[in-house]
């Protein structure tokens, strides 16, 4: 059984990177260090009103620092609260928590779009492989520099004001780029769309898939999406994201 | 001092239990609560075939609580037996399975099927908000709460705890059904059925439209339902609804509860429900209670 746990986590420091978006360096006492490229956290509010975790996808980790890298959009009075907050301020966190992405070393297209990007940065570091990575934004740009270290970098924006104008498809197809294998997060349109082409190519394609979550360790049921086949776990056709995810291989995954 | 309490001939080490649906068979908490401190762990609720829950979103928080409408996805009678059940026999708890299905057969298959396997109760839920057929149909007309109470009895060999709504006018007049009925003991509440709004989307923040509201808000209407049943029936009552901590607790077992579960918090807290445990002892140190059986609707005018 995975390692999990529950820790006060020290804001190291934070930051807004773009229009809501947050950049936060958290330090942990156990999770970093067990934690993969993929998987999220549970997040806390201090304020008793909001009973809830708030999970959130890893961005970066540092293993040797003991420390994890969140980039999350404030959408909520949960995540208003997290922004708010400076460094040395504490976080109740459970984690890591899902499965993470496989590792595979085929020719990758690693796609984010929108929030769905921070979580595909940890992957980009650690894929061994031929990288072609493919962000897609509506218009504000964020961790670009960040994801331009690990492999060739391809723009999609909504508004065309940097990159391709349109969605990561059509920067894929604009560039007149090709892969064996996708690793994507992001919105669902986009997801439907990769597992489409990832069909129509014959390619791997893991996809990283969000709900609302409750219990955000695989008791509570609220998390599931529908699944191809039986799941062993819940002997129906549904998959618990929280616990069978949050990454799926596209074509297991109805939705 | 003790902290054992009794429920039907059923012995419990301490009064502290999981609510049905919060901690699955408790097998995904166990990597963070020790399940032997339990008094009980009480069980998702079982149909007699696989069901697969409502679509999603099935949750959503609203101030000091949440919503659910999970629509009792659960894996059916035939894998809770032969993967749930030989799990929790591994911890020292008593297991209590919650029991959920659309008719009174259902019901009845289910509770037949549990009569030779190692389970100390049966929680029947005659309460959830959230799915068509089965589940509130029967717990809010006192006839059929009676009725079915006295079905299930037929066929159970552990005892029987029937577990209420708080979405009717009176409560008492449940209770009072269910005990008439033959029930052992009674669990109360279910959640309260509630509805949020998405006002950027202008869209019902669950698919359900309807969800069941718990956790902190509904505690004090929890409390006054447990006093109420406590005064009307003679049946011993599992406490539920909002308990986030110790001192919730105890309100619910001088409210008239002998046992408490604790649901919602599990969220919010893994540990939630050993931390409980160890405040209820350290309150009855303070107040030098030596048995936490005097506690039990011992709230005063």
């Amino acid at each position: 059984m995975a390692e999990k746990f529950r820790e006060q986590a020290i804001i190291i420091r934070q930051e807004e990177i773009a229009d809501d978006i947050y950049s936060m360096w958290l330090r942990t006492e156990h999770i970093a260090e067990y934690a993969k490229a993929g998987q999220f956290i549970s997040i806390y509010c201090n304020d008793g009103s909001r009973i809830l975790p708030r999970p959130i996808s890893i961005c970066e980790i540092d293993k040797a620092d003991g420390a994890l890298h969140l980039v999350y959009r404030v959408a909520g009075k949960g995540t208003q609260e997290f922004c708010k907050l400076h460094t040395g301020a504490q976080l109740t966190i459970v984690g890591p928590l899902g499965n993470g992405f496989p590792k595979k070393s085929q020719k990758a297209f690693i796609i984010g779009g929108g929030i769905g990007i921070p979580p595909m940065l940890q992957l980009a570091k650690e894929l061994d492989c031929e990288k072609q990575i493919v962000l897609g934004y509506r218009d504000e740009l964020f961790l670009v520099e960040e994801f331009k270290k690990y492999g060739s970098v391809y723009l999609a924006t909504e508004d065309g004001s940097a990159g391709t104008e349109g969605n990561v498809l059509d920067a894929i197809r604009e560039n007149g780029l090709s892969a064996d294998i996708i690793y994507a997060c992001g919105p669902m349109p986009m997801l439907r769309a990769l597992k489409a082409y990832a069909i129509e190519h014959d390619i791997e394609c893991w996809i990283s898939m969000e709900e609302r979550m409750a219990c955000g360790i695989g008791a509570c049921l609220a998390c599931t999406c529908q699944s191809k086949n039986k799941d062993e776990h819940s002997n129906v056709n549904n998959k618990r994201i929280c616990k069978e995810g949050p990454v799926f291989r596209a074509r297991e995954v109805e939705f | 001092m003790n902290t054992s309490v009794n429920i039907a001939g059923v012995t419990f080490k301490n009064p502290v239990m999981t609510a049905s649906g919060t901690f699955g068979s408790g097998a995904e908490y166990s990597e963070f609560v020790d399940l032997n401190r339990l008094g009980a762990v009480v069980t998702k609720g079982v149909a007699n075939v696989p069901w697969p829950g409502n679509p999603t979103p099935r949750v959503a928080e609203v101030y000091g609580g949440m919503l659910n409408a999970i629509g009792l996805q659960n894996p059916g009678i035939d894998l809770f037996i032969e993967r749930d059940i030989p799990f929790l026999k591994h911890y020292d708890t008593k297991i209590i399975v919650n029991v959920c299905g659309k008719t009174t057969e259902d019901y009845c298959e289910v509770v037949e099927r549990l009569a030779d396997q190692p389970i100390d109760m049966m929680e029947i839920n005659i309460s959830c908000p959230n799915v068509k057929e089965g589940g509130i149909a029967f717990g809010q007309d006192p006839k059929a709460v009676e009725a079915i109470t006295r079905e299930v009895k037929k066929y159970a060999k552990q005892p029987v705890i029937m577990k209420l709504s708080p979405n009717v006018t009176d409560i008492t007049t449940m209770a009072k059904a269910a005990e008439a009925g033959g029930a052992d003991a009674l669990s109360l509440i279910n959640t309260l059925t509630g509805m949020k709004i998405d006002i950027h989307r202008q869209q019902f923040a669950l698919a359900n439209k309807t969800g069941g509201m718990s956790g902190p808000a509904v505690h004090p209407i929890a409390v006054r339902m447990v006093y109420q049943v406590a005064q009307a029936v003679d049946l011993p009552i599992i406490g539920m609804g909002g308990i986030m901590n110790a001192e919730d607790a105890i309100e619910m077992i001088l409210a008239g509860a002998t046992a408490v579960s604790v649901g919602t918090a599990n969220f919010t807290n893994q540990t939630v429900t050993t931390e409980i445990v160890d405040g209820i002892e350290e309150y009855m140190s303070r107040y030098g209670v030596d048995d936490v059986c005097e506690l039990i609707g011992a709230v005063h005018e």
